[in-house]
């Protein structure tokens, strides 16, 4: 049952991020160009009603199903990691014009040239597993 | 009725983003995709090279789950809810035609000069696409999360290392549009 869960808000996220076009290369292209306030208008407002809802589930101690404490940990402090990373990410994020939700999502709609995206990101992946100690952190 | 087979505008998708968020908060899970590739190369037995994919993977499946919906989303609103075409801005589409001979955008979901099936056949471009999932894969599991993980989640959380990541992915960004877009197109 809860595994059906994931798979439906699954559903609705690919849907959202395919009729929203923030999938699209186009979209992403035209963000860091600042042809069109579309992208920051979706992230911005998805990260305002973000906060605010944070800080109503804080402020009230409401709990997750099943009355677990909501996964909302904090992240270890650093900024190399954050920053490399991040500089690191965000080439290839205008390069392929997608993250990662958008990869999974552009394979279901039916582009296998996004699967050697895929492909590479799991290259990529593999690397940091191997390099991760020689780098800084 | 007729509205949602157009574009649908920030103001309703983001949002809708955010309900994501919190439907798996209250599912007990942070919204992250990335994670997902560090749980597919556990699966693959990456673990044998390296500690780093040395986890539990049964505790990440809801989050493939997750994803595997998204491939079904992605099938239904091309199929049912013609997510087709991406109109952007004129100026930057005629730009796109005159400095890169891409001259897809308003007539195809991704451009069909990068992404179409009769580019495969042709080494560099698969390159591009190979060195640019590269790049995502090991920029996000170095920065501990992508654009879900810390522009969505982390910064709802109000958590400065998500601002640093996602000020380094807008640097990224920029880096790869203004500076080598020219020189790899």
């Amino acid at each position: 049952m809860r595994s059906l869960a994931y798979v439906v808000i699954g559903i609705f996220f690919g849907i959202v991020m395919m009729k929203s076009e923030a999938a699209s290369w186009f979209r992403i292209y035209e963000m860091f160009k600042f042809g069109s306030f579309h992208m920051y208008g979706i992230i911005g407002s998805a990260v305002v009603l973000g906060v605010m809802g944070i800080q109503i589930i804080k402020r009230k101690g409401i709990k997750a199903f099943g009355h677990v404490e909501m996964e909302l940990q904090p992240k270890i402090k650093s900024v190399p990691r954050y920053l490399f990373g991040g500089i690191i990410f965000g080439l290839g994020w205008a390069l392929a014009g997608a993250c990662p939700g958008p990869i999974f999502v552009l394979i279901g709609a039916g582009f296998p040239s996004v699967l050697i995206v895929l492909a590479g990101a799991l290259i990529g992946t593999f690397f940091y597993g191997l390099l991760r100690k020689y780098l800084p952190h | 009725m007729e509205s949602i087979y157009q574009t649908w505008p920030w103001y309703v998708s983001g949002p809708l983003i955010s309900l994501v968020m919190f439907l798996l908060l209250f599912m007990g899970k942070q919204f992250g995709v990335s994670s997902n590739l560090k749980t597919m190369c556990a699966i693959g037995g990456a673990g044998k090279f390296a500690d780093y994919f040395k986890i539990d993977w049964k505790a990440e499946r809801w989050n493939l789950l997750f994803v595997f919906g998204g491939m079904i989303g992605g099938f239904i609103a091309t199929h049912f809810l013609s997510a087709d075409k991406v109109v952007i801005n004129e100026k930057i589409a005629q730009e796109l035609a005159d400095d890169y001979h891409i001259e897809s955008a308003g007539q195809a979901f991704l451009p069909t000069e990068i992404f179409s099936n009769s580019v495969l056949s042709d080494p560099y471009h698969i390159a591009i696409l190979l060195v640019a999932g590269i790049l995502i894969g090991f920029g996000t599991r170095y920065a501990g999360g992508c654009t879900s993980g810390h522009s969505i989640s982390g910064l709802s959380n109000l958590q400065l290392p998500s601002l640093i990541a996602t000020i380094g992915f807008f640097i990224g960004g920029l880096m790869m549009i203004h500076f080598l877009f020219p020189i790899i197109f």
